[in-house]
């Protein structure tokens, strides 16, 4: 499995159901843009926001899988 | 090393953690903060992670954030790089400035080496 897909398959885990989308930036399957639509960031702060995107990226964070990620987050309202 | 880091976050206006210095920055995120800071006249101290490994591992645990660059205002972590930039263009960037700092903030930028 690619890192792309790895990191699409944790995200769309963990925001079952919740629009998700994973770039690729560099074609080098390291740097990474995601973005995540869900309606569980409404009400939280960005910091917030992204620490969940954070929690469910957590493994490839740690073991250098992603060198560079962009976040994107939004809530759905 | 993790004291100076607190106590760094804690009593500077603006805390950036980045690779890099200012004058010589490393990486395109960094850079990216560093800008959006210095667009909005934040007093940024800035602290260079790469000399030791060992910065990254004690800032992460204190801030849990897994990612550099990180930035605090007021002691408090605002985020990284695309949340600086985000709070930029709502305008939020500054009023998070005045509210912590005051209106009157300085924005004098300076280096700090963590050893």
């Amino acid at each position: 499995m690619d890192a792309a897909t790895r990191v699409k398959g944790l995200l769309g885990e963990a925001f079952a159901g919740d629009e998700v989308s994973v770039e690729d930036r560099t074609g080098g399957g390291d740097h990474f843009q995601v973005t995540v639509v869900s309606t569980r960031f409404e009400g939280l702060s960005l910091v917030e926001q992204h620490r969940l995107v954070y929690d469910a990226l957590a493994g490839p964070l740690a073991d250098g899988t992603i060198h560079e990620l962009r976040i994107s987050t939004k809530g759905t309202q | 090393m993790r004291d100076q880091i607190k106590d760094l976050i804690e009593t500077s206006d603006v805390a950036l953690f980045m690779k890099g210095t200012p004058q010589f920055v490393m990486c395109g995120n960094s850079q990216r903060a560093l800008d959006a800071l210095r667009r909005a006249g934040a007093p940024v101290t800035a602290v260079d992670i790469l000399p030791d490994p060992r910065i990254r591992q004690e800032l992460s645990a204190l801030s849990g954030w897994p990612t550099i660059p990180q930035i605090f205002v007021g002691g408090e972590l605002i985020g990284g790089a695309d949340i600086v930039e985000e709070l930029e263009r709502s305008g939020e960037l500054e009023q998070t400035l005045r509210a912590k700092l005051g209106d009157e903030f300085g924005t004098e930028e300076r280096v700090v080496v963590v050893a």
